[in-house]
C-alpha cells in the first residue's frame, strides 16, 4: 500500500469500513479543548482579578476612585489616572478621527489606482504593525523634544498626540472598510443627478457608512485607552506626583504632570509589597469597567445611528 | 449664479462646457487637497519614525566602542550593551508565546470556521474579541500575580517571582485571539465549492478539514503565525511587568528565571527616572534597540502581507 493515501482511497475506506471515525472524533475533541482553554483563560483572568481586587473596591468604594496617588497603598487612589486617560482620549478623538476619516475618504473615494496610492496604503498597513513602544520613541523625539514649544514638553498633549499617531493607521483601515461596504449604486445615483465628488461623499456615502465608521472609531479609542508602553516614553509620570490642585484645567493640560490608568496599573504591579497587589487588581477592575462602558456606549449609539439612517 | 452651458471653441473644436460653477470647482479642489493631506500625513509619520530612530541610533553607535555591543550582559548604565542577550531573551519569550498561541489560536479558528454552528459562533466570536481587547498591562499583572505563584511555582519549585516563562505565557494569551481571527478569516475565504466537492467524493469532515480546507488556506494561516511573532516580539508591558531584570541582565537560557528583552530594556530605560531626558549613551541605546525592533517587525509584517496576498489572489 502506498504511504500516502489518495482521496479516493480514503473514500473507499470510509465507505467500506465499519469502524467509527476515530480520527474525526479526536480532531473534534482537540479543537473543543483548545477553544475551552481560551475561554477558560479569559474566565480565570477575570475571576482572579476580581478575587484580588474586589475587597479594596468594596471597602473603599468611591474614595479609591477619587483618591490621589500615594506611596501608601491603603490611601492611594486612581483619580489622576482617570483624568489623565480621559484627557488623552479627548486629544486622540480630536486628532485621529478627522485625520483618519479624511485619509480613508481620500483613499477610497478620490484616489486612483496609482503608484502613489499604493505606496500610501502599503505605508499605512506597515504602520499598523509597528510595535507601540516604537511610537513612544517617536513621541519622545518629536512631541516631547522637537515640538516642546507647542506641546509644553512632557504634558498630556504630547502623550495624546503620541497615542493619536499610534491609532491613526487602525482608524484609517477600519474607516476604509466601512466606506468600501457602501454600495456603488448610491454613488452612481448621486453623480447621475449632477453632484460633485465631495457632495456625493458628504451627503450620500458618509451617512451610510457612519455607523460602521463610528464603531471602528470607538474600538480604536478602546485600544488607545488600554495602551501604556508609548506613554512611558512620551512623558507620563510613573510613580507619585502632587495633584495639581491649584492649577486651572488649561494649565494642567499644557504644563502639568500627567499619568494614565494603565500606567498606574503598571507602576503598582511592579511594587514588591503585597498590599499593592490588591489595589493593582482594583485599579484593573476600574480600567476594565471604563473600557466596558466605552464599548457598550458605542454599540448603543451605533444602533441609534442605524435606525436614523434607515428612517432617512 | 448658475452659468449657462456655453459653447466654446477649444482647439478649433466646438463643444459643451460642462465644468460647472467655478466657485463650486474651487471648493472641490480645496477639499480634495485637504483629504490628500490627511492621507499623506501617514507618510510624514513613517518618515518621522525612521528619522528619529536613525538619528539617535547613529549617535549611539558613534559614541560607544563597538566592543560594548558584545559585552557581558545588558547593563546600559554600566556601558555594557550586549544586544545578543536581550535578543535571545526576546526570542525565548516569543517562542514560549507561540507554543501557547499557535495551538490555541489555530484550534479555535478551525473550530469556529469548520465546526461551530452559527449560533455558537455568535457567542464565541465576541468572547474572543473581548480577550483581544484586554490591555496588555492587565495580562502582565495576571502573569505576575496568578500564573507565576498559582501555576508555575507549584509545578517547578525553582521558579523565580519574575520569570520569562510566565511572561511568555502572558504574551501567548495576548496573541491567541490575533492568530485565531486571521487564520479563521483565511479558512472562511476558502470557497464552499471545495468543501462540497470533498464531501461529494464521500470524504468525512476531518479529511475535508485537514486535507482540503487547511492546505487551501495555508498561506493565510502562516501569515497569522508571522503576525503573531511580530506582535509577540514587540509586546512590552507583559514583559516589563512579569519578566523582571529591570536593571539589566546577563544572558540566561533558563525560562524559570528573569531576563530582560528588547522591549523590556526599552521600558526600563524609559522609566529609569529622568535619565531618559539626558544625553548619555544609555538614553541613546533606547533608540538603537527601537530601530532594531522596528526593522524586525517591519520584515515580519511585509512577509505576512506577501502570504496573505497569495490567498487573496487564488480566490
Amino acid at each position: 500500500m502506498a504511504t500516502t493515501l489518495t482521496t479516493s482511497d480514503l473514500v473507499r475506506q470510509s465507505l467500506t469500513s465499519r469502524k467509527t471515525d476515530r480520527l474525526g472524533t479526536l480532531l473534534a475533541v482537540a479543537l473543543l479543548v483548545s477553544l475551552f482553554c481560551v475561554l477558560g483563560l479569559l474566565v480565570t483572568l477575570i475571576a482572579s482579578i476580581v478575587a484580588q481586587g474586589w475587597g479594596t473596591l468594596a471597602d473603599r468604594g468611591l474614595e479609591f476612585v477619587q483618591g490621589a496617588l500615594n506611596p501608601e497603598p491603603a490611601r492611594a487612589g486612581v483619580y489622576q489616572g482617570i483624568i489623565g486617560s480621559v484627557l488623552l482620549m479627548v486629544i486622540v478623538v480630536l486628532v485621529a478621527f478627522p485625520l483618519g476619516i479624511g485619509a480613508a475618504v481620500y483613499l477610497e473615494e478620490y484616489a486612483r489606482d496609482s503608484k502613489i496610492t499604493r505606496a500610501l496604503t502599503a505605508n499605512i498597513r506597515n504602520l499598523a504593525g509597528v510595535p507601540s513602544i516604537v511610537f513612544g520613541l517617536l513621541g519622545l523625539a518629536v512631541f516631547v523634544k522637537l515640538l516642546s514649544g507647542l506641546t509644553g514638553g512632557r504634558t498630556v498633549i504630547a502623550g495624546g498626540l503620541t497615542l493619536a499617531v499610534l491609532v491613526l493607521p487602525i482608524m484609517i483601515i477600519t474607516a476604509s472598510e466601512a466606506l468600501r461596504a457602501v454600495p456603488t449604486s448610491i454613488r452612481e445615483a448621486a453623480y447621475g443627478v449632477g453632484a460633485t465628488r465631495w457632495e456625493v461623499v458628504r451627503h450620500h456615502v458618509l451617512p451610510v457608512a457612519a455607523p460602521a465608521i463610528f464603531t471602528g472609531a470607538v474600538l480604536t479609542i478602546a485600544r488607545a485607552f488600554g495602551e501604556s508602553a508609548p506613554l512611558l516614553l512620551a512623558g507620563a509620570i510613573v510613580g507619585n506626583f502632587l495633584s495639581n490642585g491649584t492649577m486651572s484645567t488649561w494649565q494642567v493640560v499644557t504644563e502639568g504632570n500627567y499619568t494614565a490608568l494603565p500606567i498606574i496599573v503598571f507602576n503598582w504591579a511592579r511594587q514588591p509589597q503585597q498590599e499593592f497587589r490588591a489595589i493593582t487588581a482594583a485599579a484593573i477592575i476600574v480600567l476594565l469597567v471604563l473600557l466596558f462602558i466605552v464599548n457598550a456606549g458605542a454599540i448603543l449609539l451605533r444602533d441609534r445611528f442605524e435606525k436614523r439612517a434607515i428612517r432617512g | 449664479m448658475d452659468r449657462p452651458l456655453t459653447v466654446t471653441t477649444d482647439h478649433g473644436r466646438a463643444g459643451l462646457d460642462l465644468r460647472g460653477d467655478p466657485a463650486r470647482r474651487r471648493r472641490e479642489r480645496l477639499i480634495r487637497g485637504i483629504l490628500f493631506g490627511s492621507a499623506a500625513f501617514s507618510i510624514l509619520v513613517s518618515a518621522a519614525i525612521i528619522l528619529s530612530l536613525l538619528g539617535e541610533a547613529v549617535t549611539f553607535v558613534s559614541q560607544i566602542e563597538l566592543g560594548q555591543l558584545w559585552a557581558d550582559g545588558w547593563f546600559p548604565r554600566r556601558g555594557r550593551f550586549d544586544l545578543w542577550t536581550i535578543f535571545v531573551h526576546s526570542l525565548l519569550i516569543t517562542a514560549i508565546a507561540m507554543v501557547v498561541a499557535v495551538p490555541l489560536g489555530l484550534g479555535s479558528a478551525i473550530y469556529l470556521s469548520e465546526y461551530a454552528r452559527p449560533n455558537v459562533r455568535r457567542v464565541i466570536k465576541p468572547t474572543l474579541e473581548v480577550l483581544a481587547g484586554i490591555p496588555s498591562v492587565v495580562l502582565g499583572f495576571f502573569a505576575l500575580a496568578f500564573i507565576t505563584p498559582q501555576v508555575l511555582q507549584r509545578l517547578f519549585e525553582s521558579t523565580q517571582i519574575f520569570n520569562m516563562l510566565a511572561a511568555g505565557i502572558g504574551v501567548g494569551i495576548l496573541t491567541t485571539p490575533l492568530i485565531a481571527s486571521i487564520s479563521e478569516d483565511a479558512m472562511r475565504s476558502v470557497p464552499l465549492a471545495l468543501r462540497e466537492a470533498s464531501y461529494g467524493l464521500g470524504a468525512r469532515k476531518v479529511h475535508t478539514t485537514l486535507r482540503v480546507v487547511i492546505p487551501s488556506a495555508v498561506s493565510g494561516i502562516v501569515a497569522s503565525f508571522i503576525v503573531g511573532v511580530s506582535r509577540a516580539i514587540g509586546e512590552t508591558m507583559v514583559v516589563a511587568i512579569a519578566a523582571g531584570a529591570s536593571g539589566g541582565s546577563l544572558l540566561n537560557w533558563n525560562p524559570l528565571k528573569g531576563g530582560q528583552t528588547m522591549t523590556g530594556a526599552m521600558a526600563s530605560l524609559a522609566i529609569g527616572s529622568d535619565q531618559v531626558a539626558g544625553d548619555d549613551a544609555a538614553f541613546q541605546s533606547l533608540f538603537f534597540v527601537g530601530l532594531l525592533l522596528f526593522l524586525i517587525t517591519l520584515i515580519l509584517n511585509v512577509a505576512s502581507e506577501r502570504f496573505v496576498r497569495r490567498v487573496r489572489q487564488r480566490y
